[in-house]
């Protein structure tokens, strides 16, 4: 809670351009000491900006920046540590082969002696609740023990300032929580932290004061206390928003797609083994695979599209045909379609035309080839379709994908796979780093292609995502799949156990009891 | 203060503008440069028109009765690689080794040229020109095998069977296929008359090189900018992961565009010896090979402006000649004028993804963090 009455950091005015875009105009900006501050935005609506500006990265083109009251210019990112601004990134930059203090080490200005700093990172862990032994190498740790590396490193610059960027996005509940209860301990101590999230029940629960930008402005401050997250998301995107709807169809249908026993070998050193997957998704149904990114999703997203082959071609069935051997041209021709999570050069390719980026997927269907030779009507045809059908915002199917948003180019991915109706379509994160809106309409688009009897499987780490569509929801842990139950068979806390690798309790409740199908 | 600002999108009009600028700048240059050559600082005049070479360098070469006919032959060579090489750099694929596929194309067409040394048959060229094709097919095979087998650089692998094909070619021309009458040059017998391109025109050296370069440059094109195939290698040398997503096998597109640009370099190689030289000697090519390299790029990757291109590159090799004899320049004013055109080439290609603005200077900073 505020302590004291001169605001750690102030921001007044802050403008910056990129070519083609205000990033930020004229963005006012509050911190108190010991205040927990949530920085909400949609995608592009100017947060990263404004993040990089306070840590040094980038520079505003005008507006005042005031540190404990004093105007300041932050050159770099040395200078802002200096004045006690300390990040946690949403990516780690962690070098897989050192240690734990190794990698704090190479992080720090002035790290002194290697002992000394093992002491320090020692007595932060204990102090903070963050276990963490600094000599373990990383690529020994979980997903939530590298994060914990970049907090400590933070701290132990002794920040009167703390930006997180979207630091829950790769915890388990259960992780997210005990992290939450670092960062009060830390405001209690008189630290102020800046929490970039979209999870807007988080924001809820932990922060004091939202900041709400819009198209790089300023839109409004709120206390997250007194609002939901459907009044927040509503204030992000800046119109009332439509979460999916469903009704409850029959789910007997026949298995479309059916993987047994699928096990492969980890393909590199930081890769994650397969471990005897087994899996049926029948049409008519959306099953979610949940999971902390990390755990098999890439190598099992890649035997289903065709990209690696399974050992055996049994262990993968389309509509009854064995494909684990066959490749990504042969499992399209029997109207299956993928959705990978990467959409920058893996779903498409961001120099290439609209048109293209439709081709590419579609070059073996019917008309889009002629001996060879390419139809370019047909595609231009389709990538007009396509971006008519999913409202894609773009300046011209010939201009090339990557300068679409992140949202508008899903919104094309999607539509381009779901546009030819397959028999059964795999999505890797479909809505990862898509603004609401959008995240709403292609999961209203998944929603609507199951009721056509196509079988629909969703990876997805968004747990709110999953148990809005899922019909049923199985839990990815190192490499080893739980079996799929109905998603009312489940709360957030038994998957996020699951997540970590805890066998789910077999008797749960009635289903009515624990239906926690969230509609945000 | 100048300030270079990025696009958000690179410029299709700079693209073509370009290489205007590179030329105009490389000619502006050039005058500069004859200028202080000519300028007696002694008696500060000029001891000859700093305008001659320059025009001796760009417009002489192609007047005369055989100027275009020559430009037309220097061209064929630097075409009909480069638009293999194109295809290899769209996907990725760093074929550098064309001098080498082009030296073993000529050789394997002098083989049959000289094992059926004396045969009048019109059956013999076709033979050649399959032979020179096989010749530069199999030395690209051998990256092309090695990148997909073994994952070995085909860039290297390219590049040193360059100076193997070259050793391959003094081997012969000094040693088995020396002519029995000759002196004891290192030279092959003259080709007898059936074993030699037949010129187009009565009177003219222009021969059926010229016509095939311009079929793989419209060939070029059609399958760069309208097949499948061509869009494989575009997809895969644009972004490699969404290739295989796609289901585009990279495998078989390294094949393809390594075997394709081998067979062109060779059937280039072939068409030197069996419609110029008329023989194998040790030097039988001015780096036609790597030129194209140039050639490419300078194109845009782009068959048209592989023509384009071409012809330029070939005008600065006469150019480059003209002046030698016309002007007394040394041999290296050639390679300097091709050195500028590069240099400003890559210079305002900054322009396709930039634009240039005028910007203010930053406020002074209030106070620094310490």
């Amino acid at each position: 809670m505020p302590t004291e009455t001169t605001p750690r950091l102030e921001l007044r005015s802050i403008t910056k351009a990129f070519p083609g875009v205000l990033a930020n105009d004229q963005v006012d900006l509050t911190v108190m000491p010991g205040e927990i501050h949530a920085l909400l935005g949609e995608n592009g609506a100017g947060k990263s900006t404004l993040v990089k500006i306070i840590s040094g990265v980038l520079h505003a083109d005008s507006g005042d920046l005031l540190w404990q009251g004093e105007p300041v210019t932050i050159p770099n990112p040395k200078a802002a540590r200096a004045l006690g601004i300390g990040m946690v990134f949403q990516h780690f930059s962690l070098f897989e082969a050192l240690t734990v203090a190794e990698n704090i080490e190479l992080g720090m200005d002035h790290s002194g002696n290697r002992r000394t700093l093992e002491a320090r990172i020692e007595e932060m862990a204990t102090k903070y609740g963050l276990p963490l032994e600094p000599r373990r190498h990383v690529h020994t740790l979980s997903v939530g023990e590298k994060q914990r590396i970049e907090i400590i490193r933070a701290l132990l610059l002794n920040p009167k300032l703390l930006i997180m960027d979207e630091p829950t996005s790769v915890l388990t509940p259960q992780e997210a929580e005990t992290l939450f209860k670092t960062l009060r301990q830390l405001a209690r101590e008189g630290v102020s932290i800046l929490f970039i999230s979209h999870k807007l029940g988080e924001i809820k629960a932990l922060c004091h004061t939202a900041t709400i930008l819009r198209g790089g402005r300023f839109i409004t401050s709120c206390n997250p206390a007194e609002e939901s997250p459907k009044s927040m998301a509503e204030m992000m995107i800046g119109e009332r928003l439509t979460p999916p709807e469903r009704s409850d169809t029959d789910h007997s249908g026949v298995g479309r797609l059916v993987i047994s026993n699928l096990s492969a070998p980890a393909e590199s050193q930081f890769g994650v083994k397969l471990d005897a997957i087994d899996l049926t998704v029948r049409g008519g149904e959306i099953v979610g695979i949940a999971g902390v990114s990390g755990n098999g999703q890439s190598e099992l997203m890649a035997h289903l599209t065709g990209e690696r082959l399974a050992p055996s071609a049994s262990m993968i069935s389309i509509d009854g045909v064995a494909v684990g051997r066959k490749g990504p041209s042969d499992r399209r021709d029997m109207t299956a379609a993928f959705v990978p999570e990467e959409r920058m050069g893996h779903a498409a390719v961001p120099d290439m035309t609209l048109v293209d980026n439709a081709l590419l997927t579609s070059h073996r269907r019917n008309g889009f080839t002629l001996r060879g030779f390419i139809n370019r009507l047909k595609s231009e045809g389709y990538a007009q379709i396509v971006c008519d059908a999913f409202r894609v915002k773009h300046r011209g199917i010939r201009h090339a994908a990557g300068h679409l948003s992140g949202g508008n180019l899903q919104k094309f991915v999607i539509g381009r796979e779901i546009e030819h109706t397959p028999s059964l379509l795999v999505a890797n994160q479909p809505t990862w780093g898509v603004d609401s809106g959008a995240a709403a309409s292609i999961q209203q688009a998944l929603i609507d292609l199951a009721q056509g009897d196509s079988a629909v499987l969703v990876i997805s780490q968004d747990l709110d995502e999953l148990l809005t569509i899922s019909d049923r929801i199985a839990v990815l842990h190192d490499g080893r799949l739980s079996q799929a139950r109905p998603t009312g068979d489940f709360t957030i806390e038994d998957i996020g156990l699951a997540m970590t690798g805890h066998e789910m309790a077999d008797n749960t409740g009635p289903s009515e009891q624990n239906n926690t199908r969230s509609a945000t | 203060m100048l300030t270079l600002v990025p696009r958000p999108e690179s410029s299709k009009r700079m693209m073509y503008l370009s290489p205007i600028f590179a030329l105009s700048a490389t000619i502006f240059c050039g005058l500069v440069i004859f200028s202080i050559m000519s300028f007696d600082f002694a008696t500060f005049t000029f001891t000859s028109n700093p305008f001659d070479p320059l025009v001796n360098f760009f417009y002489t070469p192609l007047t005369g009765r055989s100027g275009l006919t020559n430009l037309a032959m220097k061209a064929t060579p630097l075409v009909l690689i480069a638009i293999g090489l194109a295809m290899c750099y769209r996907a990725n694929v760093w074929n550098i080794g064309a001098e080498g596929q082009y030296t073993v194309g000529a050789l394997a067409g002098t083989g049959v040229a000289l094992a059926f040394y004396g045969v009048d048959s019109w059956l013999l060229l076709p033979a050649m020109f399959i032979a020179g094709a096989l010749g530069g097919l199999i030395w690209a095979a051998i990256p092309a095998l090695l990148r997909t087998r073994f994952n070995a650089s085909e860039l290297l692998v390219s590049l040193m069977l360059v100076y193997v094909a070259t050793q391959l070619l003094f081997f012969l021309v000094y040693g088995p296929w020396k002519d029995p009458d000759g002196f004891a040059f290192p030279e092959s017998r003259v080709f007898h008359t059936a074993a030699r391109i037949p010129q187009l025109f009565e009177g003219s050296r222009l021969n059926l090189g010229t016509p095939i370069a311009l079929l793989a440059v419209i060939g070029g094109w059609l399958l760069m900018g309208r097949s499948l195939i061509g869009f494989q290698i575009k997809v895969l040398g644009a972004a490699p992961n969404a290739a295989r997503f796609a289901g585009f096998s990279e495998k078989k597109v390294i094949w393809l565009t390594l075997l394709v640009s081998g067979t062109l370099a060779g059937i280039a190689g072939l068409i030197e010896v069996a419609g110029t030289i008329h023989q194998l000697v040790p030097v039988i090519s001015p780096g036609y090979g790597f030129t194209a390299i140039i050639v490419a790029f300078l194109g845009r990757l782009n068959p048209v402006g592989i023509l384009l291109a071409g012809l330029l590159i070939a005008l600065s090799f006469l150019g480059g000649e003209t002046v030698q004899i016309e002007n007394g320049l040394p041999k290296a004013a050639g390679s300097l004028f091709q050195g500028m055109l590069l240099f400003f080439l890559l210079a305002s290609d900054v322009m396709l993804n930039y634009r240039i603005a005028w910007k203010r200077h930053r406020p002074a900073p209030r106070k620094i963090a310490q």
